[in-house]
């Protein structure tokens, strides 16, 4: 288990993977848009129709809604509700939760069901999962790995420079 | 916990506004809005009440350029500062870089302050963070309002780690973007020296 003040990275590479999988996702569900995101509220890939939605106040708002929903599970004594689900007239929403880590968001209207979503996304997640450890253990090995960071030469000009 | 993502060159933090009921948490971020250009933030959502008190959380995303080739954005993030909306505060915590304490300088709400500190300082160790190592700054809101308590005597009270210290009336701007400056300052040197 990673720890809660751990950064999370994502490389060019888990990234590439995780669009892949989403636009295969998409694809298999016949959905509008997939999004994959972590849980503190940050988009990590999308595929389909996302020009068409305000992707960062949606990851904001799934996480607050899978964290609210994760406050009511512990309540009623479960580990945790995996899947929600949004009925609306025309669009609706499947939210699950991916490696303990991860929200996969699919938005898709009358051109699927809830039980194609819920069968791709299950074939999905396996999936989804393995690129999300191969990403923490990555990210856990931080300054180990072949890649230095960036930020460890940031200097207080460059900090500064931001506040101008 | 920073969010690095190299694909497209982006940093996201979260910084977090906490403080009791009332103390201008959302007249923080709702001035920082305004004052802002569009191209450099997202859409504020505000999930409230009826009567416009914070229910969840606020959210604003904001683009402050960048560092190193890598976009810089601050997610900011209010909690409900109401006592009762304890269990929804906890979930906000998730996931900070670093927090913002909005003291309400009214002498009448100093113990609402010292509860909201004891509070933040508990739902932190909750999620693994601890307030004398985490990005901090200390606001004192309000200072245009009478029967306010000196800044002084407030920051003997309300300091935790002699963190830097702003005196604001958020309704004007007045100190508004310095404390997030100096948050978000401590988060990048945080981000330096791991």
């Amino acid at each position: 288990m990673i720890s809660s003040s751990a950064h999370l990275v994502l490389h060019e590479d888990d990234h590439r993977l995780f669009g892949e999988s989403l636009r295969r996702l998409r694809q298999d569900a016949n959905a509008k848009a997939v999004f994959l995101i972590d849980k503190n509220g940050q988009q990590i890939a999308a595929a389909g129709e996302i020009e068409q939605f305000d992707t960062m106040s949606l990851a904001s708002l799934t996480a607050g809604n899978v964290a609210a929903t994760d406050g009511l599970a512990k309540l009623v004594g479960e580990r945790e509700f995996s899947v929600l689900f949004h009925e609306g007239e025309q669009d609706h929403i499947h939210i699950s939760i991916v490696a303990q880590r991860g929200i996969l968001v699919v938005i898709f209207d009358d051109r699927s069901s809830l039980g194609l979503v819920r069968l791709r996304v299950k074939r999905a997640n396996a999936e989804l999962e393995k690129i999300f450890e191969s990403m923490l253990q990555k990210g856990q090995g931080g300054g180990t790995g072949e890649r230095t960071s960036p930020f460890s030469e940031i200097t207080d000009e460059d900090i500064d420079a931001l506040f101008t | 916990m920073t969010f690095i993502n190299y694909a497209s060159k982006e940093i996201n933090c979260k910084i977090v506004y906490y403080g009791p009921g009332l103390g201008g948490k959302t007249t923080n971020l709702s001035y920082i809005y305004n004052k802002t250009a569009p191209e450099a933030k997202g859409k504020m959502i505000s999930l409230a009440t009826e009567t416009d008190r914070t229910l969840f959380f606020d959210f604003l995303p904001l683009d402050l350029g960048t560092i190193r080739g890598f976009t810089t954005r601050f997610h900011l993030y209010t909690v409900p500062g109401q006592v009762f909306y304890d269990a929804s505060r906890k979930l906000i915590l998730k996931g900070v870089d670093g927090v913002v304490f909005v003291a309400d300088s009214q002498s009448e709400r100093m113990e609402a302050n010292i509860e909201s500190v004891r509070n933040l300082e508990q739902n932190l160790v909750e999620h693994g963070f601890d307030l004398s190592t985490i990005p901090y700054a200390l606001q004192f809101n309000k200072r245009d309002l009478p029967e306010i308590l000196p800044s002084d005597e407030m920051y003997r009270i309300l300091n935790y780690k002699r963190e830097p210290t702003f005196e604001a009336v958020a309704t004007e701007g007045i100190g508004v973007f310095d404390t997030l400056k100096s948050v978000a300052k401590q988060i990048l040197i945080e981000l330096r020296k791991k």
